[in-house]
């Protein structure tokens, strides 16, 4: 084949956003100028976002606290982004980074569901996201990490599969539940005690909030809910049906449900 | 040496845009209406896989009529502008006029400086929001002449004909099962036979849905709307 036509099918077969992007703006691409500073700024990384899988498909959540250093930053930033209609991404790391990269993603699942007309696999957007975290390595390496949880339904499997990253991109896939951030680890030792298989929507939205209630309990860059001012975790659910925000009225109850019977029982006090 | 010839700049548009309007007579039609809740295309595509309408935005839809490769090439292209767009600016920013502008722009240049023009007409539609902003409908015609037409409009093979029923029967605030009737009546107008759902690719630009408006209505639901399920 000729140049031409080289170059004409490698651009037609194309139906990446970011390819767009790198071709025709590359000047927008989030981590194209990795700071050059030998002293990182503080990166803002008090967070707990984590995904459950359960009967239907998947749940994430996150707090929505913010932190800089020891201030609170924001008290109701958003966490968990809805990446199509059967995907979302919950952001942990670096706050200006991980939301351009979560931006970057929904277009990128939008561009190609619109060229294509069909959507990608649940395989190929975690993998996509892969490859945008490994493009973000310059600059996590000058302390912008950026590590997601990305969760979604497997429409051809029929059920919920979620994954994490490491700072180089690397995806694993977890099987039943996982956490990213500073209240991570707390919110995985609540999980490995709560969690059953084949939990329905309530049960595994009060695992869920137990988790993410334990975390805020026991790391501080870790907002829990908030009483006084009306802010709870962001919950979503992603089933067959599509992606649904579960309403903070709901979210609400089961806070103060389980506060009250912690209160009660004397557990963590 | 072979002698240069002339042709004169007259003559040579004149080709082209004859040559450009055959290729576009050739093919089916599709026309585009106002109903109550947004805007309706209506295709005859017997294919289901190969698509004449299509998102590009949140608000905004393409249908091209005419060669396939060349529309879907245009279709592409404007993906791209709306993407690149709403992602540097926000997507309230992406408008249908600069689309439709940037196709003219695009086929204008075409239509001058290549041999063969491209034998297509496109349209680009952007549904007005809930608070009664005012629908936009762009038809860009092969050699880049843009018309922003209200109501109605219609492209393809016979045109003219189609265009003239509808300003007979177009109707204001129309439901959406009266408008997908009265949009394949005016695909049928010129010919003595009838469409099925089979025979028609139907989208809608639906103002009450959320944030993406565009959506495919499904075989099973057209012919419920069409009156032919059995």
């Amino acid at each position: 084949m000729d140049e031409r036509w080289r170059s004409l099918f490698n651009d037609y077969s194309n139906s990446s956003f970011l390819d767009v992007l790198r071709r025709e703006s590359p000047h927008l691409i989030p981590g194209h100028e990795a700071p050059q500073a030998a002293a990182a700024p503080e990166p803002i990384h008090g967070t707990t976002v984590l995904s459950v899988r359960y009967r239907d498909g998947v749940i994430m959540a996150g707090d929505r606290q913010a932190t800089a250093g020891y201030q609170v930053a924001s008290r109701r930033i958003e966490k968990i982004f809805k990446s199509d209609e059967l995907s979302g991404v919950g952001i942990a790391g670096a706050a200006g980074p991980a939301m351009e990269m979560a931006k970057l993603f929904q277009t990128e699942l939008e561009h190609y569901e619109k060229v294509e007309g069909e959507n990608l696999s649940l395989e190929g957007k975690a993998n996509r996201l892969s490859q945008m975290i490994r493009m973000n390595l310059p600059a996590a390496m000058q302390g912008l990490v950026v590590v997601p949880i990305f969760a979604g339904f497997d429409e051809k499997a029929g059920l919920g599969r979620l994954f994490k990253y490491d700072i180089t991109g690397g995806r694993y896939e977890e099987t039943n539940f996982d956490a990213q951030g500073s209240g991570s680890k707390d919110a995985r030792d609540s999980l490995k005690k709560l969690w059953k298989r084949d939990m329905s929507r309530d049960e595994a939205l009060r695992v869920t909030l137990e988790a993410l209630i334990d975390a805020a309990d026991e790391d501080v860059g870790t907002g829990g809910p908030d009483l006084v001012r009306g802010i709870f975790p962001s919950v979503k659910t992603i089933t067959r049906s599509g992606f649904g925000d579960v309403p903070d009225d709901e979210v609400r109850r089961l806070c103060e449900a389980i506060l009250a019977e912690r209160s009660r029982s004397g557990n963590g006090a | 040496m072979p002698l240069p010839y002339y042709v004169s700049p007259e003559q040579m548009m004149k080709d082209k845009a004859e040559y450009a309007r055959k290729g576009i007579s050739r093919g089916r039609s599709l026309v585009t209406l106002e109903y109550g809740d947004g805007i309706l295309l209506v295709a005859e595509n017997p294919s289901t896989l190969l698509h004449k309408i299509s998102e590009i935005y949140d608000r905004i839809a393409f249908a091209g009529v005419g060669k396939y490769n060349e529309f879907e090439n245009l279709r592409i292209a404007g993906i791209r502008h709306a993407d690149v767009k709403g992602y540097s600016y926000s997507r309230g920013d992406v408008t249908a006029k600069a689309l439709a502008n940037a196709y003219s722009q695009a086929l204008g240049n075409i239509f001058t400086q290549d041999i063969k023009p491209f034998e297509v007409e496109v349209l680009v539609a952007e549904v007005g929001d809930a608070n009664g902003a005012r629908n936009e409908i762009y038809h860009i015609l092969y050699d880049g002449t843009i018309e922003d037409e209200r109501n109605y409009a219609a492209m393809g093979g016979q045109s003219d004909e189609i265009r003239r029923f509808l300003k007979d029967h177009h109707k204001e605030g129309m439901e959406l099962g009266d408008a997908v009737q009265l949009g394949v009546r005016a695909l049928t107008v010129t010919q003595n036979k009838t469409l099925t759902e089979r025979d028609l690719e139907v989208a809608v630009l639906d103002r009450t849905k959320a944030r993406r408006k565009f959506r495919r209505i499904p075989l099973e639901a057209l012919g419920q709307l069409l009156g032919t399920a059995r």
